[in-house]
């Protein structure tokens, strides 16, 4: 016992000594080479390119069922798009049903979940490294998962689970596990399980930890660098006084301002776009030009729609499996109308909002032309389009916006830091949902989910954790690999739940209350 | 189909003048009453996926209250007034539902208190009586 104790004390004294003037240094870099050295596999796996290319497959995996769905659908998502905001305007709603939860407000949630730092930093990162032609791709794959999110919110709502004292708990969980065993399909709870495990990881890391940390980036920006960890824990105190305090009345204030802030955000976009009208023709044709040929950038044509994808992927969530789980609450009696209303999601998320970020940033020019060849010049590295003063990711865009009003950059980041409190909000509660799953509900194990991911605030804010980032990235698109194999296994039923409804809606069965 | 009167009513002592009255003007012309009870809600409010998930039990918890904490007493009170009385719970826009509580049972005349506000909040937020002098369907009374 004693040579080994003594070692033990040798060691933690030679640790204590050397350590104590970076002490903190020493725990982030533990912390990062123990995560890295055990998950790394895993967020290689998941970001792997094709063999031969930079293609990573998962992008190709949300792409291609996407446009699986598409097609099989028969382009639902532009087929159905009037009738998605008739019910979102609630014009097929029975006023019998008047306080209950409607469709505006189950798309009003799901949206508060999505919108966020994709739509302000991915897209920069987007347009940055791809040039202007990455936007075309992204507003493609919008398009396209718009039919993703049709088809996984309409599983959402019908196999959910409505319990006796009237609350519902729906999503990818359920429908895997119901839905497998309606269609006589092996594999189902497992799947559901496999999922849970991935929703929780990715609540804690992309849905929490990431929102934090770039919250606290925001902040520090303005006021100048101070420890993460005050950030942490104040923004802890508050999430944990909504999720577990049931402080309804901050969450409401977010609830209300978040929608605003992502308006005036548009509107500042359309602002500064009509500012350079004379522009927009050029923009688009620079957007068009670039998503074919490349215009100059690395990676050409590919780079361009790798970006593009990767990033609409990222911003809309469309084929993840999250917003199944925020819309199943909504009360009708036909799920597909649900359906209806969520396929416009990418289309707000993507298709508008994004688009609004990347034409700001062209038509303000902050990426810098070669005034010889007309193309694109790279910066020092030869990985990114160089720009003024060398932005990227948010700064680009705050810089794109600050090049019309100097103020804007300080309503950006009171976006940044609010979208991120209400994406934390919400993926608190899919987690949570993933987390009763697998353990079952009961007040005190979902007070443990919830205190668990109020450590998990101030671990975010606090360090500057690359690895787990990378990780909660790679568990938030995990849980697309489990939910789309549910969704092409599931989607004849939603098929046939479409054509039933739109039956109905023709011969008038279906009728309009407005 | 027999006459009918509608009758706002919340709970406040203003709608309860109202009641009052709205009795006794039935009473002397043979009109039965609906006491109508709106719970103020809109359906683009927004709500956390928490509240969403629990919005149906909300709803159930929030009708069973009003049934028994503001419909209940004004029951008792009309027992023996000799007037038959209904009772209709609703959410949505007060004036607005209340319009269409009077097109639903087809009543002929409409009685409101009112809360006696003015100044700023009635000019920001508009107030039921007022709203519903401009969009009754059918004449409503404004009980002082």
């Amino acid at each position: 016992m004693k040579p080994l104790f003594t070692a033990v004390a040798a060691a933690a004294g030679g640790l204590a000594a050397s350590a104590v003037p970076a002490a903190a240094q020493s725990i982030d870099e533990t912390v990062n080479q123990l995560f890295a050295g055990s998950t790394g596999w895993f967020v290689n796996f998941i970001f792997s390119p094709f063999p031969g290319t930079s293609f990573p497959w998962i992008v190709a995996w949300l792409v291609v069922a996407a446009t699986v769905f598409t097609l099989y659908f028969a382009f639902v998502q532009f087929r159905a798009f009037k009738h998605s905001i008739e019910l979102v305007r609630g014009d097929y709603s029975d006023p019998n049903d008047a306080g209950e939860v409607s469709h505006f407000q189950a798309l009003a949630t799901a949206l508060s979940g999505t919108v966020g730092l994709g739509n302000i930093a991915g897209v920069a990162v987007a347009v940055g490294i791809g040039g202007p032609g990455a936007t075309f791709w992204m507003i493609l794959a919008g398009l396209m998962g718009m039919a993703s999110k049709f088809t996984e919110c309409t599983l959402g709502v019908k196999y959910r689970n409505e319990y006796d004292d009237g609350t519902v708990s729906g999503g990818p969980m359920y429908y895997l596990t119901k839905g497998f065993a309606e269609r006589g399909l092996p594999g189902g709870r497992f799947l559901a399980i496999l999922f849970s495990i991935f929703c929780i990881l990715g609540a804690l890391g992309g849905g929490n930890m990431f929102q934090a940390n770039q919250a606290h980036q925001q902040i520090a920006g303005i006021v100048g660098q101070y420890p993460g960890w005050i950030t942490g824990v104040l923004f802890a105190i508050v999430v944990f006084a909504v999720i577990v305090g049931g402080l309804k009345s901050i969450a409401r204030v977010t609830e209300k301002v978040v929608p605003f802030m992502g308006i005036m955000y548009v509107a500042a976009a359309l602002i500064i776009i009509l500012m350079n009208a004379d522009k927009i023709g050029w923009a688009f044709g620079q957007i068009f030009a670039g998503a074919f040929t490349g215009l100059g950038v690395a990676g050409g044509m590919v780079g361009a729609l790798i970006q593009g994808f990767k990033r609409a992927a990222f911003s809309n969530e469309a084929g993840v499996g999250s917003a199944a789980i925020a819309h199943s609450a909504v009360r009708t009696k036909e799920p597909i109308t649900e359906g209806f209303v969520s396929l416009l999601e990418p289309f707000i998320d993507t298709v508008v909002i994004c688009t609004m970020t990347a034409l700001v940033i062209i038509i303000t020019q902050q990426m810098i032309i070669d005034p010889a060849t007309g193309n694109y010049m790279l910066n020092e590295a030869g990985t990114a389009v160089a720009t003024i003063d060398g932005n990227s990711g948010v700064s680009l865009t705050s810089a794109a916006f600050a090049s019309a009003f100097s103020w804007f950059p300080y309503v950006l980041a009171l976006a940044v830091i609010l979208f991120a409190f209400s994406t934390m909000i919400s993926w608190s509660y899919y987690g949570l949902k993933a987390w009763t799953y697998l353990f079952g509900e009961g007040k005190s194990k979902e007070l443990a989910f919830k205190v668990i991911f109020c450590i998990f605030v101030v671990i975010g804010a606090a360090a500057n954790l690359g690895p787990v980032i990378d990780f909660s990235d790679a568990a938030i698109f995990a849980m697309a690999v489990v939910n789309i194999i549910g969704l092409y296994l599931l989607m004849p039923i939603v098929k046939r739940e479409l054509n039933s409804y739109v039956s109905r809606l023709k011969s008038g069965e279906i009728k309009k209350f407005k | 189909m027999s006459k009918k009167f509608v009758v706002g009513y919340d709970g406040s002592e203003e709608s309860r003048r109202a009641v009052d009255f709205a009795a006794s003007q039935a009473k002397t012309s043979g009109a039965g009453l609906v006491v109508a009870h709106v719970l103020e809600w809109s359906p683009y409010s927004f709500l956390t996926p928490e509240e969403l998930a629990e919005r149906h039990k909300r709803r159930e918890e929030e009708l069973a209250r009003a049934e028994k904490a503001v419909m209940g007493p004004v029951r008792e009170n009309l027992a023996d007034s000799g007037v038959k009385v209904e009772t209709v719970i609703k959410y949505g826009h007060v004036a607005d539902t209340l319009n269409l509580i009077a097109k639903e049972s087809g009543a002929e005349q409409m009685f409101i208190g009112r809360t006696g506000q003015n100044g700023l909040s009635a000019r920001v937020f508009g107030s039921v009586a007022g709203s519903l002098a401009q969009t009754a369907t059918v004449p409503c009374t404004i009980v002082p």
